[in-house]
């Protein structure tokens, strides 16, 4: 029996946006990959910053 | 041969090779007679480009006969990950993809700063594909392999650039680090590395990871070394944007002055959480050495290390994308996996994570107004057997490769400057890192060498290979 998880439908919609193959083998190591990054992603996501921050994409002061 | 270089270091070569005492082609067959005897073992070189390296070496010994000055590097030989752009060879950054690019036209500046110092480029190095590792193995190439240990990790991803210095088959290789990758390899391999301030040496013509985490630098077997190469391939280069355009700052003349005066701290919180006793041990020797008695907390680390995880993982996918889309079958699928879901992480998380970046740097630049030197962890624990999945720290069984970098992560990410220095515990050496302020690359390269003189920091000889030094 298959169990659905709630991140299938988003992969199946991000691959297809991305034009991204992603094989039903490589599914379950995709999905943990994505759950490990959206929980980190959380973490900095949760962290109360000023509306003015701004980006630090590369610095070289 | 007069002289038998193995084990000698870049500076006593140098040194033999400008008094005549030792010829530049000598020192570099040497080197490749011990890649030719251990390299079977360490998996340390994918490339050796030996008719390069004794028409370098020709051209130097003219040099020196005929009464020329030679560099501060004369007759070192030098080998560089497989990133770096090699004239002549196809840059595979660790993968098989990139084995049909064209053939590099023109070598990676650092390559070109160290042979115009006169040291001899004898090959290419193993690494974790496309530098998102932490092991030091490869699907394609097979791992390269510890030189205390060869059932052990080598660290990632610059491995073979750890293993070959390590394994003393070179005194000097470079190295790239965009969450870790020189520190790591250092640890597990007893080498001191240095990753310096991001945007101090050019990364042109080496291929990219994650273009706003990207450092190179050097390893070496002691702290000179080091600091003759970081010292060689110092200077703006129009052709990294990313490359400051500060005037050099040679350290070399630096390291004897001592460290009286610099305020020491140990790092607390994140940084004494998750670590294995070796890890103890070692970051309690040099604090020990150093006088160390402090301790800062550096704020939000494990936040800093989650927004390192996010850019990291979502900038590697966007660089890969279209080689996903074209050749999904030939990436290392554990690689492959993890660029896929990074290409998933919704951009708003990703914006966060740079904003955040910019917040973390003010609060960490902060300390370094009561501080010059923050100590840590440079891995949680010695070099994991190879394959090895797990690890249970604190109780908790963890995957080992998501966290051999947690310590370095939070420090790469606003690109301080860092000396990994070997403290040589029994039976596995393990590193430490010693973090300075932006561009004070001279101060922790003088703790470095103050380690050194006291006996706390040293790369130990290879125990894993059949002949020593």
């Amino acid at each position: 029996m298959t169990v659905e998880n709630p991140l299938d439908d988003y992969i199946d919609a991000v691959t297809k946006a991305l034009a991204l193959p992603v094989e039903e083998a490589w599914r379950p190591a995709v999905r943990a990959n994505l759950e490990v990054s959206l929980r980190l992603a959380r973490l900095v996501d949760e962290f109360p910053l000023p509306d003015e921050t701004e980006p630090a994409s590369v610095y070289t002061t | 041969m007069t002289v038998n270089t193995d084990g000698l270091s870049a500076q006593r070569i140098a040194q033999a090779v400008t008094d005549r005492k030792l010829s530049a082609l000598d020192a570099t067959e040497a080197a490749l007679a011990r890649i030719a005897a251990h390299d079977s073992v360490l998996n340390s070189f994918t490339d050796i480009t030996a008719d390069r390296a004794r028409a370098t070496t020709k051209a130097i010994d003219a040099k020196i006969a005929a009464g020329q000055k030679v560099g501060p590097l004369a007759g070192v030989p030098f080998a560089v990950k497989n990133l770096f752009d090699v004239k002549g060879l196809a840059t595979r950054a660790g993968s098989k993809i990139n084995r049909d690019l064209a053939l590099s036209s023109r070598d990676a500046t650092l390559i070109e700063r160290m042979e115009a110092a006169g040291a001899v480029l004898v090959g290419a190095l193993n690494m974790g594909e496309y530098a998102y590792d932490f092991t030091g193995e490869n699907v394609h190439d097979g791992p390269s392999r510890n030189p205390h240990d060869p059932t052990r990790m080598s660290g990632g991803s610059s491995g073979g650039s750890g293993s070959a210095v390590g394994g003393a088959l070179v005194p000097i290789a470079l190295g790239s680090d965009t969450n870790g990758s020189i520190r790591v390899p250092s640890s597990f391999c007893g080498v001191f590395g240095l990753k310096p301030t991001y945007g101090r040496l050019s990364r042109a013509r080496s291929f990219p990871f994650v273009a706003s985490l990207d450092h190179l630098g050097p390893f070496a077997r002691n702290v000179s070394d080091l600091a003759l190469a970081y010292d060689a391939m110092q200077g703006p280069d129009a052709d990294d944007a990313a490359c400051t355009t500060r005037p050099v700052e040679p350290v070399t003349s630096m390291l004897a002055e001592g460290i009286d005066g610099l305020r020491v701290a140990v790092a607390g919180g994140y940084f004494q959480r998750n670590v294995f006793p070796e890890a103890v041990e070692a970051v309690s020797r040099v604090a020990k050495a150093l006088d160390a008695t402090t301790k800062v907390e550096i704020p939000e680390a494990a936040r800093a290390r989650a927004a390192a995880y996010v850019i990291t993982t979502t900038e590697g996918a966007s660089l890969h994308l279209d080689r996903l889309r074209k050749r999904p079958n030939d990436f290392d699928p554990a690689v492959r996996d993890r660029l896929i879901a990074g290409a998933m992480v919704p951009a708003p998380l990703v914006d966060r994570a740079q904003k955040f970046r910019r917040w973390y740097r003010a609060k960490v630049l902060e300390l370094f107004k009561s501080v010059d030197v923050i100590i840590a962890p440079a891995t949680p624990c010695v070099a994991p057997k190879l394959g090895q999945v797990n690890f249970v720290l604190d109780g908790v069984e963890l995957p080992v490769r998501a966290n051999i970098g947690i310590h370095t992560q939070p420090i790469s990410f606003i690109g301080l400057p860092v000396v990994a220095v070997p403290v040589p515990l029994e039976p596995m050496p393990i590193g430490v890192q010693i973090i300075a302020a932006p561009w004070r690359e001279d101060i922790a390269l003088r703790v470095a060498h103050a380690l050194e003189q006291m006996g706390v920091a040293a790369a130990p000889p290879p125990r894993g290979l059949s002949r020593g030094l």
